[in-house]
């Protein structure tokens, strides 16, 4: 019998990397990606880059040398023409506005008639620096008016960021939790990824094998349980290979980027773990950058990696034997892959929740009641609770009663669903012509 | 008489669909078991039943004497109606998968697959994916890997669907060459031509419930109605000749050829009793043949059923 079912996978996972497409896919998508990242960063660039240029039109005295140059616009000063030349210039000379400063010895009349002329709604963020510019005027004339002199109103200026720092005296950085929630939702979203693909093709390879009629031929010899689960190994077993081999060639390509920018990572490792003990080991170096570079990579070395990546291959194994488990007895309820539409919707749309709650609510909150609640149940737990483990288990990570209960209450759902599923597959796989209900499918669980 | 597979009092339903009623049939050793039936009777959900696809509800079934298990899968042979194949799997490599499926080991199986691809003119078809070939060579595969793990008992539903006549004919005849080695073999049709050429026994199953089982031969012996069809050769007053005849007995049809001075009719006797009506007839005219029509299977299959569905 065990022989059977490794016939069956070792079937299953040749006919799937046998595939020209699975091989085109296993090349391309690397390339895709990495073309992808490039080009989104080139058109960030080229779309941040277009500098705006403003014609100032400065009939006062004042404000004179405030309207600098910055990274996304320029200024053009205008002298000794009047508003309706400004204006002709600015169109004839493509300028994306023209701000008018009329005459004037009160700094608030002044700026409360200025205006900016512009051909199109001015962008909201150009507009806000420009009333940045004359707001700070204003205050230091105000504050002036009381009193406070230049000098004084420049160190008030100075700006200002709260340090952070944990209760054990480790000093931390902001946004540490949102590089955690990353971490922890990149593994949730390589998991829905995973089961929503490779959950298609196992649903696939299920139609097939009933509209190409070979199904009764192999399940008097096989049971059909059997051929489920040897369908769902090999599949996954495929798409195991396929991640394979795009991780080791992206370790192959990390390291080509590192040879040739010259980083030595070890002593970049070994610097961060030099300095465990907090601020006093903070001290001996040197720039701030370094010290923020260094509290970032030291937080990541942190992450309790091993139990992210025990956790990750359970919720993993346990979350993608549910899913796909559905997805065959979907396969084997229809005929044809055009009515399997009524019936994957509700099965991706836990997936999908799990995603999009996981990164508003986890991101702001990891142990809050959503957070939890999700992470608890089970079809979206294999994705929600990975987004809350980078934290570590126990104080200030997830209680380890909640990540017992999550793996105890998956391991049950997946008990349950697979010998569901596995009903409705038997059943289903030899019925032909009719699309079935659900009214049906319940039906079918009592034959 | 030994028997392959006895079925007791089986009966199995489909939710509110009772698709099966209280079968029992006995199906002999070393011979050819005609399973009969309209679409749609029970045939395939008995056929699955045996072959352990799906499960009685109540009722037994035995093979060679004990109770059906999944040990028994690897002495049985299924070729199903809805049959098919991977279609972008490479013929040799598909037959080896599902012989091996049956049990049989790798080199096993080849050296068995060549036999049988030369014994079926198919040699050079080994690396040939499916979709390249037409139906009827995709049967042929079909029939060898159904038979290739030497079964003690073949099921076979509709095999002639889908074979032109000639190979058509050339797995009838492989069919009976494997009976002779000694394999059982149950075949499950609609189709009556096939049946009278084949079976030694049916069974005839209609809404669920066997209405009919036995010796074929047997069963057409009490089927037979005491009609003949003579033909007589008479030279004048064949009118008149027929017209006493049918004041006599009860005469079906007839028709009168004058070029030929041939008159045929076929005849309803009271009893199986000849000899009167032979010595009568060739008092008076020369008689050509004289013949019992026995029923087909045809026709005992459609009687059958109108007796069945009229409440007889």
């Amino acid at each position: 019998m065990a022989s059977k079912l490794g016939l069956i996978i070792k079937r299953e996972y040749l006919a799937k990397v046998r595939n020209k497409s699975f091989i085109v896919m296993t090349i391309l998508s690397p390339i895709l990606i990495v073309g992808m990242i490039v080009l989104i960063a080139y058109l960030t660039k080229v779309n941040d880059s277009e500098k705006r240029v403003i014609s100032v039109l400065n009939e006062s005295t004042m404000l004179h040398n405030e309207f600098r140059m910055t990274d996304n616009m320029s200024f053009v000063h205008f002298n000794g023409i009047t508003l309706q030349e400004a204006k002709d210039s600015t169109l004839a000379l493509g300028y994306y506005g023209l701000l008018h400063i009329p005459n004037g010895i009160d700094l608030e009349k002044i700026t409360g008639s200025a205006h900016l002329f512009a051909k199109d709604n001015p962008n909201t963020h150009l507009t806000q620096q420009i009333e940045a510019i004359f707001q700070r005027k204003l205050r230091q004339k105000r504050l002036g008016d009381l009193g406070v002199t230049a000098d004084l109103f420049s160190s008030v200026e100075k700006p200002f960021e709260l340090n952070l720092a944990t209760f054990e005296g480790e000093k931390s950085v902001k946004g540490i939790n949102e590089i955690k929630a990353f971490i922890g939702g990149g593994f949730g979203y390589a998991i829905m990824m995973f089961i929503i693909i490779y959950g298609t093709f196992v649903m696939r390879s299920v139609i097939e094998e009933k509209t190409s009629r070979i199904i009764e031929v192999i399940i008097s010899s096989v049971k059909p349980f059997q051929l489920m689960l040897g369908k769902i190994l090999g599949t996954s077993l495929a798409g195991i290979t396929q991640f394979v081999i795009w991780l080791i060639s992206a370790s192959l390509l990390l390291l080509l980027v590192v040879a040739i920018s010259g980083i030595d990572m070890m002593a970049v490792i070994n610097e961060v773990q030099a300095t465990p003990g907090g601020m006093n080991g903070m001290s001996q170096l040197s720039t701030p950058l370094d010290e923020n570079t260094l509290l970032y990579a030291r937080e990541i070395l942190n992450i309790p990696w091993l139990l992210l990546i025990g956790c990750f291959l359970l919720y993993f194994i346990l979350g993608y034997l549910i899913y796909s488990s559905i997805y065959a007895s979907i396969g084997a309820a229809v005929d044809n892959e055009t009515d399997t539409q009524q019936f994957v919707f509700p099965v991706i749309l836990p997936l999908m929740l799990a995603i999009y709650v996981g990164f508003f609510s986890v991101f702001s909150n990891p142990h809050g009641p959503i957070a939890v609640a999700f992470s608890l149940f089970p079809l979206t737990s294999p994705i929600v609770m990975l987004m809350r483990l980078p934290a570590g288990i126990g104080e200030g990570g997830v209680p380890l009663w909640q990540l017992l209960a999550s793996i105890i209450l998956l391991i049950g759902t997946f008990l349950a669903i697979v010998s569901l599923a596995a009903k409705i597959y038997r059943v289903g796989i030899l019925m032909y012509g009719k699309r079935p209900t659900y009214k049906e499918l319940i039906k079918w669980l009592r034959y | 008489m030994e028997h392959i597979l006895v079925a007791k009092n089986v009966s199995k339903s489909y939710g509110d669909h009772q698709a099966l009623s209280n079968i029992s049939l006995e199906i002999p050793e070393n011979s050819i078991y005609g399973l009969l039936g309209p679409n749609g009777a029970g045939k395939t959900t008995f056929i699955r039943i045996v072959n352990q696809i799906t499960y009685q509800d109540q009722g037994e079934v035995l093979f060679n004497g004990k109770p059906l298990s999944p040990e028994h899968i690897a002495q049985i042979g299924y070729l199903p109606e809805e049959r098919g194949l991977y279609k972008s799997m490479k013929v040799g490599d598909q037959a080896l998968y599902l012989a091996q499926l049956k049990g049989l080991s790798k080199t096993e199986a080849r050296k068995r697959l060549k036999y049988w691809f030369d014994r079926l003119d198919i040699g050079d078809w080994w690396n040939k994916k499916i979709q390249e070939l037409s139906k009827g060579m995709a049967q042929k595969i079909q029939f060898i890997v159904t038979v290739l793990h030497k079964p003690k008992l073949l099921i076979f539903d509709e095999p002639f669907s889908g074979f032109d006549p000639i190979n058509a004919n050339i797995i009838k005849d492989e069919i009976l060459q494997l009976r002779n080695q000694g394999t059982s073999i149950i075949f499950s049709t609609h189709r009556m031509e096939s049946v009278e050429e084949l079976c030694e026994y049916i069974a005839l199953i209609h809404k669920s419930e066997k209405i009919l089982d036995g010796k074929l031969s047997e069963i057409k012996k009490t089927y037979k109605n005491n009609i003949y069809s003579v033909g007589l050769e008479i030279e004048h007053n064949a009118e008149v000749f027929l017209k006493k005849l049918e004041e006599q007995h009860q005469i079906i049809s007839s028709s009168y050829d004058n070029r030929e001075n041939q008159l045929d009719f076929t005849i309803k006797l009271p009893t199986a009793e000849t000899t009167g009506i032979l010595s009568q007839l060739s008092k008076e005219a020369n008689v050509n043949h004289f013949e019992e029509t026995i029923p087909s299977a045809n026709d005992i299959f459609i009687q059958t059923v109108n007796n069945r569905d009229n409440g007889q």
